[in-house]
């Protein structure tokens, strides 16, 4: 894992308190944490994988698992909310038979609720990679997941 | 940096900061409306530049105005701001001519960016897309064309921390400083001393904005009075409620202030460091504030020996990894610790012993950002707004279904009528009011008599909700109030940090209790109505426990959503206990189905795709639902091409 070992190489002088800006950039740079960055990571820190294991689950920005090719960002926040987007998260769950936080077996789509992205004028909004909707609605989702399908064949 | 930068630079710290009477010379007049941009030799378009725009499409709107500038050959700059705080515009974007006033248009899109410019260059406005244009005097103004404090969103508002936001580049400090930042600290480390800074604060009745209101001076006086060789003081940036976004775009939009607020408050409390902590999703937030501290710096604002006065003062920014428990100071210390975000029980208070085992102080963006006002202006101005115990304005955001959601500063004592129907013009497509969710999970429901409750930390708290974080999420007559509550506890049932039992346990009963409620029973005998009455009882004994004995603010605020529902809106938990219906139709599954026979033409699609098998029939005839085994999802429904099923 050349990779982590670069990151690591930024922090000469680690200290607990750099623990969770390490997982970030190991995030930004692999996408997720796999299991061997965090034994690194213990490692390097001298903290106990489980310990380092533990604390990434506890917050709800680490992942363990790639994004798919199309990652889908469904906002949850409490506007969206109002504006009935949980029609188009059941939807989106039938359409692609994955629950939220899950990847299709093909791996082309995974999907996750955030909280608010702040675009509350123009809710639902969902975003697909850094692609953003607005406004959407069952028959604008289906459209739009229609067209990254027809992509893909 | 060029040239001009330099020049600009050395005029600025060496001549302007320091100017603290405002009288200034000619020339030097003229630099200052040079680098404000009221002065200009060429034409000069904004862009807002936030995640509002950005997502409703600002970027390709920037590469569409610089393509347009670039192919007419127009001398013109193009500048990104902040936001106005009309999220729903967005994206908004201004051009300024020479000698004419400043206008606004809103909502352009890349269809009509090219008319828009085309039109006010050659002197055709697209009346249209105008939002309106800015006051001036001494500027040539349109016809026809309303005053942006006319309107009345701008109208019933008061911005005072808001008042540079949309107006000034972000990515700035040389406008900023323009625009009379850094003088308040300039003046702060100069003339005052912690103490009586501390004094001040104390004197102006700051209280804290990020939800239960504890006094600031109150709190920056422990802290100082610790003895301690390090403090910190920390700026919860960590908003990561649900339904507020007044942090993000007030930090979008004017960073540089929040920067000023901290060095003073740091300062206050004879902290050297500082951390800023901001989730990690604000990632726009987050540049402009790297961005800023890096300008600071390299002005000399911050960093070593600040402005040759000997203070030496370090801003770290922290990306928070979402946790809405890290809203919870003694949460986000752990947090910036490298720990899991779990609170601690307190005292000891963290002015006393907080980040590292340190005297810290936690303070809220917008507390902050208040201080540089209250240096500048005087605590007897700022105590001389708003309310008896609550002073000075609020910042909300609001957002749901209003016909203009945005950022909002009121004064503290407005009503809540005159926030939702005159600043956001009222509820969207005339519909009925229902309720306004104050507060985000901590905070709660209020229905249409308490519109005329104002906006005050003790006056909200009477009503069984709370300021919390402020966000106000309006709902109408589409919207059902026992899903909204629904949504809060799975919100906070997933968010609780799973210390302390009454929280980690009770914001799951909580819910599957509501859950229960808003669909239909599964085996229905006559005892499941009495049942259902039963679980509401239970909401209220949980959330009574909640209150007492949970470790932090998550815990014991979080049946604030329950308990006040049940008070002001208890015939909505009736109707869908008794009469199982949801006026709204947002609960689903509480509704049944039944299949006209007239209309079923027996095409068993119904029955195939149904997934308790409840749907029964022979092909070619009328199709029938087993009420006993139906658990009411609405597949049927959706399915049946001939509209034979109807809900009820």
């Amino acid at each position: 894992m050349l990779e982590v070992e670069k990151i690591l190489e930024n922090y000469p002088f680690v200290q607990r308190d750099d623990l969770i800006p390490i997982l970030q950039d190991i995030q930004d740079k692999i996408g997720f944490l796999t299991e061997d960055a965090i034994v690194q990571v213990g490692k390097y820190l001298n903290i106990p994988t489980s310990k380092v294991y533990g604390l990434a689950t506890f917050y709800n920005q680490f992942r363990f698992e790639a994004e798919g090719k199309y990652h889908i960002r469904i906002c949850n926040g409490a506007s969206c909310h109002s504006n009935a987007n949980s029609l188009i998260l059941k939807e989106l769950q039938k359409k692609l038979g994955i629950k939220s936080g899950e990847i299709t077996k093909d791996g082309i789509f995974s999907f996750e609720e955030t909280t608010c992205m702040g675009a509350c004028g123009f809710g639902p909004v969902l975003a697909i990679n850094n692609k953003y909707y607005t406004k959407v609605d069952v028959k604008k989702l289906n459209e739009i997941i229609k067209f990254y399908i027809n992509l893909e064949e | 940096m060029s040239e001009k930068g330099n020049m600009y630079k050395a005029f600025l710290t060496e001549k302007y900061l320091n100017n603290l009477n405002g009288a200034l010379e000619k020339e030097d007049k003229e630099i200052v409306s040079e680098i404000k941009r009221e002065k200009i030799r060429k034409p000069i378009i904004t862009i807002g530049s936030n995640s509002p725009s950005n997502i409703a499409g600002a970027i390709g709107l920037e590469v569409s105005i610089k393509e347009y500038i670039r192919e007419r050959e127009i001398e013109a700059e193009l500048v990104e701001v902040g936001s106005l705080g009309m999220i729903a515009l967005e994206p908004i974007i201004s051009i300024q001519l020479p000698g004419k006033t400043k206008l606004f248009f809103k909502n352009v899109a890349s269809e009509n960016i090219i008319s828009i410019l085309d039109g006010t260059f050659n002197n055709y406005i697209n009346e249209e897309s105008v939002l309106g244009q800015i006051r001036n005097e001494m500027l040539e103004s349109y016809e026809r064309i309303p005053y942006l404090d006319e309107l009345s969103y701008f109208q019933n508002q008061q911005r005072l921390v808001l008042k540079n936001c949309g107006f000034i580049d972000p990515n700035s400090i040389e406008e900023y400083l323009a625009h009379g930042g850094y003088k308040s600290f300039f003046k702060t480390i100069y003339k005052n001393t912690p103490e009586e800074i501390c004094e001040i604060i104390e004197q102006s009745k700051l209280r804290g904005r990020g939800g239960d209101g504890y006094p600031t001076g109150k709190k920056w006086k422990i802290a100082l009075e610790t003895v301690s060789e390090q403090k910190y003081l920390i700026c919860n940036a960590g908003e990561s409620d649900p339904g507020a976004f007044m942090e993000r775009l007030l930090i979008e939009s004017d960073p540089h202030k929040v920067i000023e607020g901290i060095a003073i408050s740091a300062y206050a409390i004879s902290a050297q460091k500082a951390y800023i902590y901001i989730e990690s999703e604000y990632s726009l937030a987050f540049e402009r504030l790297k961005n800023a501290i890096k300008q600071a710096k390299d002005y000399g604002i911050l960093g070593h020996n600040i402005l040759k006065s000997g203070y030496n003062l370090d801003i770290i920014v922290r990306k928070g990894a979402g946790a809405y428990v890290c809203g919870e100071e003694t949460a986000l210390i752990s947090s910036i610790e490298g720990e899991r975000g779990r609170p601690r029980s307190k005292p000891p208070y963290p002015a006393i012993k907080g980040l590292f085992g340190k005297p810290t102080v936690v303070n809220n963006v917008e507390t902050l950002v208040n201080v540089p006002l209250i240096i500048e202006k005087g605590a007897e101005w700022f105590s001389s707004i708003g309310t008896e115990e609550s002073k000075g304005t609020k910042v909300f955001s609001i957002s749901g279904k209003v016909e203009n959601p945005g950022l909002v500063e009121v004064e503290m004592g407005t009503k809540l009528r005159d926030i939702i129907y005159r600043v956001s013009g009222g509820i969207a497509n005339s519909k009925k009011f229902k309720a306004v969710h104050i507060g985000g999970p901590s905070g709660g429901c209020l229905s249409e008599e308490h519109l005329d409750t104002i906006i005050d930390y003790d006056a909200v708290l009477l009503t069984g909700t709370s300021l919390g974080s402020a966000g106000m999420v309006v709902l109408d007559e589409d919207n059902c109030v026992l899903d909204n509550v629904k949504y809060y506890m799975d919100f906070l049932q997933k968010e609780s940090c799973g210390i302390c039992i009454p929280c980690r346990e009770g914001t799951r009963r909580m819910h599957e209790i509501l859950e229960n409620i808003t669909k239909k029973p599964k085996d229905d005998n006559g005892n499941t109505t009495l049942q259902r009455f039963k679980g509401v009882m239970q909401l209220e004994n949980i959330a009574e426990v909640l209150k007492d004995t949970s470790l932090c603010g998550l815990g014991r605020k979080a049946s604030n959503p329950v308990l006040s529902t049940l008070k002001w809106f208890r015939n909505e938990y009736e109707e869908h206990i008794f009469e199982r219906n949801c006026e709204a139709g947002v609960c689903q599954e509480l509704r049944t189905f039944e299949i006209n026979v007239e209309d079923c033409i027996g095409c068993t699609i119904c029955a195939k795709k149904c997934p308790s098998d409840a749907i029964f029939g022979t092909p070619q005839n009328a199709h029938f639902i087993v009420q006993d085994k139906c658990i009411g999802c609405g597949i049927c429904f959706d399915a049946c091409k001939f509209s034979a099923i109807i809900s009820k």
